[in-house]
C-alpha cells in the first residue's frame, strides 16, 4: 500500500532485516573501497592514529604538560583515540552518506536507513585495527586490561555506536538538503574532541562539573574505555550512567528526525 | 480470471516550484530557509517541502507533475506508459516504486516489484565486476544466495566475460551498461517498472534487451514500461497510457493510444514534430554563418500517422536560410544520421551538379525525398551549406532535430527492427551454385 504519511513514523525493523544484505554489501563496499588504490591500503588505519599520538604526545605532554593519570601518556592518548577515531569516521562518512549516493536514492527504492547504517558498521574496522595496536601498544608497556574489559568493551562499543547513529542520521538528514551541513562537521568533531577527555584525563574536569561534563555522551564512554583497559581510575558510574543515557536518547531523537525527513529525500537530494 | 497486481486510485504528486531538480540549479542554504522560516514562523524548518508546506504557503508555488491518477493493472499484463518529457510518467513510476511518496491518493501493489529507472544505480567505479554484481543485486532487493545462485547467467547475458574480476572503471561504456542491464534483468520480481532502459547501449544489446522484456512478458509477469521508443512499446505492450501534464488522457490497446500519440504531435521533443516549423537557434552550428539555417520544417504526405515519416514513404524537407548577401551556393545537403552519427543519407545538391542561388535576408527552398528507406526508429536530420565540396563551409548543424521513422502496416514489429535499411527481398531454392 502506497499512501502519503503523516507525523513521525517509527523504525520499520522488518524492513530493515529484509534488506540486511544490501546493508552488509555497503559496508563490505566502504570497506573495499576506502582503501582502494592506495599504497598503504588498510595500514592506513594504523599510521593514522600512530601520527596522532606522536603529535599529541610532544604537544600536550612535553609543552602542555597535561597529566596523564599514571600511564605513559601515548597509551593513554591512544586509548581514548581509538574510540574517538571511530566516531569522527563515522560520523564524518555517515553524514554525508545519502547526498554521497544520491543517484542510488533518486533511482532505486530501499530503507534510507541503510546507507548511514552502513557506514556506521564500516567505521568498526578502523576500531578493531586501532583497538589491536592499544593492546599491542599495552603489552609492550606491560600494562594489563582488567578483566571486566571482555563485557565491558562489548558494552561501551554499542554505546558509541548508539551516539554515532543518533549524531550522524541527524546530520545525513538535513545534508540531503542543506548542504551546510558538510560545513558543519568538521568544526563539530573538532570543538567535540576537545570536549571529550582524550587529550586530557577527566579527572581535570572539577568534580561539581563532572555530571554535566558527562552530557557529552563520548566523555562518558572514553573515560570508562580508558578506565577498563588501562585501569587509569575507577569507572566514575554516575557519568558513565549519564552518557549511555544521552547516548540513547540521541540515537533515537536522530532516528526520528531522519524517519521524519526520509519522505522528502528522494525529492531535494 | 486473472488477478489485479497493480492499482492506482486517483494518485498525485505536487511540487513546489523550484523544489526538483530540473528546475532549480542550487539549492537553497540553511540560511535561506531560515530567514525564510522566521518571515513565516508556522512553517518549521523540519516541514520545507514535506506535504503540508505547500498548503499553508498557497497553490501558486505548486505544480502538480501528476494528478488524478487511477488504473489498474491485472496480473500479467505489459502496459505501456508514454507521453513527452515532463508529463509525469517518471514521477508515477518513482511513487509506484517507492522512491518518492504520493501527495495525495493510493496505490497497491500485489507482489514483489522490482523497478530499473536507470541501469547501473549503485555501481562503484573501484570495484570489480563481480563486487558490483552483488551490490546492485542487493539494491534491487536480492539476496546474496540468490545473486550467487544466477551469477553465471549474469556474467553470460553480459558479455563481459574475463573482465569480471576487473574494476568497472576500466569497463567501456558498452560493458558497464550491459553488465548492469544483466544484473537487473536476471532479478525475478512479481511486478516489473522499467524506465527508458533501452536508450542506451548499441543496436546488438538494445535487440538483446528487447529479447529479454519479450521474455519477462511471456513468462506472465506484470509489467510497466515507460519509452519514447514507439517500436519498442508497440511490440511489448497489450496496452497504453497516454499521459500529458500529469493526467492520464488515454488508456487502452497499445495500437489506438500510440497513434492517438503520435498523431497528436505528443513524439516531438521540445523542438521537433512533423510540418511544424524548427526554429534553430539553439542547436549546434559550425561554419562561417555569412549564410545559415534559420529554421526547417518536415513531414510526409500521410495524415494517419501525423505526417511523421514512415518506411518507403516520401520525405519533404523545407529549410529557412538567411543570407547576408545573394551568394551562389555548390553544395546544400539534408543528411539523416542513425543515433551514432554514422551518415545514412545524404542528399546534396553536388551530386545532381546543380548550384543553388540564396536571396539576401530569407531563402526558403524545399528537398523531396521520393522514398526513405529507412525501418522504423529515430534518427537525426544533419545541415549542410558550403560554397562549394569543401570551403568556406558557411553552416554544419550535426543534429538539427530528431527524425522519427514510423510504420505504417503494423505488422510484427520485431522483424523490422533489424538493420537500419528497409529493401524488397524474396527467398528461393538456388538449383545450382551461382
Amino acid at each position: 500500500m502506497i499512501r502519503p504519511s503523516r507525523g513521525l513514523r517509527g523504525i520499520n525493523a522488518r524492513e530493515l532485516w529484509a534488506f540486511r544484505w544490501l546493508i552488509l554489501t555497503l559496508t563490505a563496499r566502504h570497506i573495499q573501497v576506502r582503501y582502494a588504490q592506495t599504497l598503504l591500503g588498510i595500514g592506513w588505519a594504523v599510521v593514522q592514529p600512530v601520527i596522532s599520538v606522536a603529535i599529541f604526545t610532544v604537544v600536550f605532554a612535553r609543552f602542555a604538560r597535561i597529566p596523564s593519570d599514571g600511564k605513559p601518556y601515548q597509551v593513554f592518548a591512544l586509548a581514548a583515540l581509538v574510540p574517538w577515531t571511530y566516531i569522527s569516521s563515522a560520523v564524518s562518512t555517515a553524514s554525508g552518506s545519502l547526498s554521497a549516493s544520491s543517484a542510488m536514492v533518486t533511482k532505486v527504492y530501499f530503507p534510507r536507513l541503510a546507507l548511514p547504517i552502513s557506514y556506521i558498521f564500516s567505521s568498526l574496522i578502523d576500531f578493531v585495527i586501532g583497538l589491536a595496536l592499544l593492546l599491542s601498544m599495552m603489552f609492550w608497556f606491560r600494562i594489563a586490561p582488567a578483566a571486566s574489559s571482555v563485557v565491558a568493551v562489548p558494552f561501551l562499543v554499542l554505546a558509541m555506536m548508539l551516539t554515532a547513529t543518533g549524531v550522524s542520521c541527524t546530520l545525513a538528514a538535513f545534508d540531503v538538503e542543506y548542504r551546510d551541513v558538510r560545513h558543519v562537521v568538521p568544526f563539530l568533531l573538532q570543538a567535540w574532541m576537545y570536549a571529550s577527555p582524550i587529550v586530557y584525563p577527566m579527572s581535570l574536569v572539577p568534580d561539581k562539573f563532572r555530571q554535566l561534563y558527562a552530557l557529552n555522551p563520548m566523555a562518558g564512554i572514553i573515560e570508562a574505555f580508558r578506565a577498563v583497559l588501562l585501569g587509569t581510575t575507577a569507572v566514575d558510574w554516575r557519568a558513565l550512567a549519564v552518557s549511555v543515557a544521552v547516548s540513547l536518547a540521541l540515537c533515537v531523537f536522530g532516528l526520528m528526525v531522519f524517519r521524519y525527513r526520509e519522505r522528502v529525500f528522494a525529492d531535494v537530494v | 480470471m486473472s488477478r489485479t497486481a497493480v492499482r492506482t486510485e486517483r494518485l498525485g504528486k505536487r511540487y513546489r516550484i523550484g523544489q526538483t531538480r530540473k528546475t532549480r540549479m542550487v539549492q537553497p542554504t540553511l540560511s535561506e530557509t531560515l530567514i525564510a522560516a522566521l518571515k513565516a514562523p508556522f512553517v518549521s524548518v523540519l516541514d520545507r517541502g514535506g506535504a503540508g508546506a505547500a498548503d499553508r504557503r498557497g497553490e501558486k508555488s505548486v505544480i502538480w507533475a501528476l494528478e488524478n491518477v487511477s488504473f489498474e493493472l491485472l496480473e500479467g499484463e505489459v502496459l505501456g506508459v508514454i507521453g513527452r518529457n515532463g508529463a509525469g510518467k517518471s514521477t508515477l513510476l518513482k511513487i509506484l516504486s517507492r522512491i518518492t511518496e504520493p501527495s495525495c491518493g493510493w496505490a497497491e501493489i500485489d507482489g514483489r516489484v522490482g523497478s530499473l529507472l536507470e541501469v547501473g544505480t549503485g555501481f562503484h567505479p573501484d570495484l570489480t565486476g563481480r563486487q558490483n554484481v552483488y551490490l546492485n543485486g542487493t539494491i534491487l532487493g536480492m539476496d546474496r544466495r540468490e545473486i550467487a545462485r544466477r551469477f553465471d547467467e549474469i556474467v553470460e547475458f553480459s558479455g563481459v566475460g574475463d573482465f569480471i574480476d576487473t574494476p568497472v572503471k576500466r569497463y567501456s561504456t558498452g560493458m558497464h551498461v550491459r553488465l548492469a542491464f544483466a544484473v537487473a534483468a536476471h532479478f525475478e520480481p512479481e511486478v516489473m517498472i522499467v524506465d527508458e532502459v533501452l536508450a542506451v547501449g548499441d543496436a546488438e544489446f538494445q535487440r538483446k534487451c528487447l529479447a529479454k522484456m519479450d521474455d519477462v512478458a511471456r513468462a506472465g509477469r506484470t509489467v510497466l514500461f515507460v519509452s519514447h521508443n514507439m517500436n519498442a512499446i508497440q511490440r511489448l505492450c497489450t496496452r497504453c497510457i497516454l499521459i500529458d501534464q500529469g493526467k492520464i488522457v488515454a488508456d487502452g490497446p497499445t495500437a489506438d493510444v500510440t497513434a492517438r500519440y503520435l498523431a497528436e504531435g505528443f513524439a516531438r521533443t521540445v523542438k521537433s514534430g512533423p510540418l511544424e516549423w524548427i526554429v534553430l537557434n539553439s542547436v549546434e552550428h559550425a561554419g562561417t554563418g555569412q549564410s545559415r539555417f534559420a529554421s526547417l520544417r518536415y513531414g510526409s504526405d500521410n495524415a494517419t500517422v501525423g505526417h511523421h515519416a514512415y518506411t518507403d514513404g516520401p520525405l519533404q524537407v523545407t529549410l529557412e536560410i538567411v543570407s547576408d548577401k545573394p551568394r551562389r551556393v555548390g553544395s546544400l545537403a539534408v543528411t539523416v544520421n542513425d543515433e551514432h552519427g554514422t551518415v545514412l543519407v545524404n542528399a546534396d545538391s553536388v551530386e545532381l551538379g546543380v548550384s543553388v542561388d540564396l536571396r539576401r535576408g530569407t531563402t526558403f527552398l524545399a528537398l523531396q525525398i521520393e522514398t526513405l528507406h529507412l525501418k522504423p526508429g529515430t534518427y537525426v536530420i544533419g545541415l549542410w551549406l558550403a560554397e562549394a565540396t569543401h570551403e568556406p563551409v558557411y553552416d554544419y548543424i550535426q543534429s538539427a532535430c530528431p527524425l522519427e521513422v514510423v510504420d505504417l502496416q503494423g505488422t510484427a514489429l520485431g522483424s523490422r527492427t533489424i538493420g537500419a535499411v528497409s529493401t524488397t527481398f524474396s527467398w528461393h531454392e538456388a538449383r545450382e551454385p551461382i
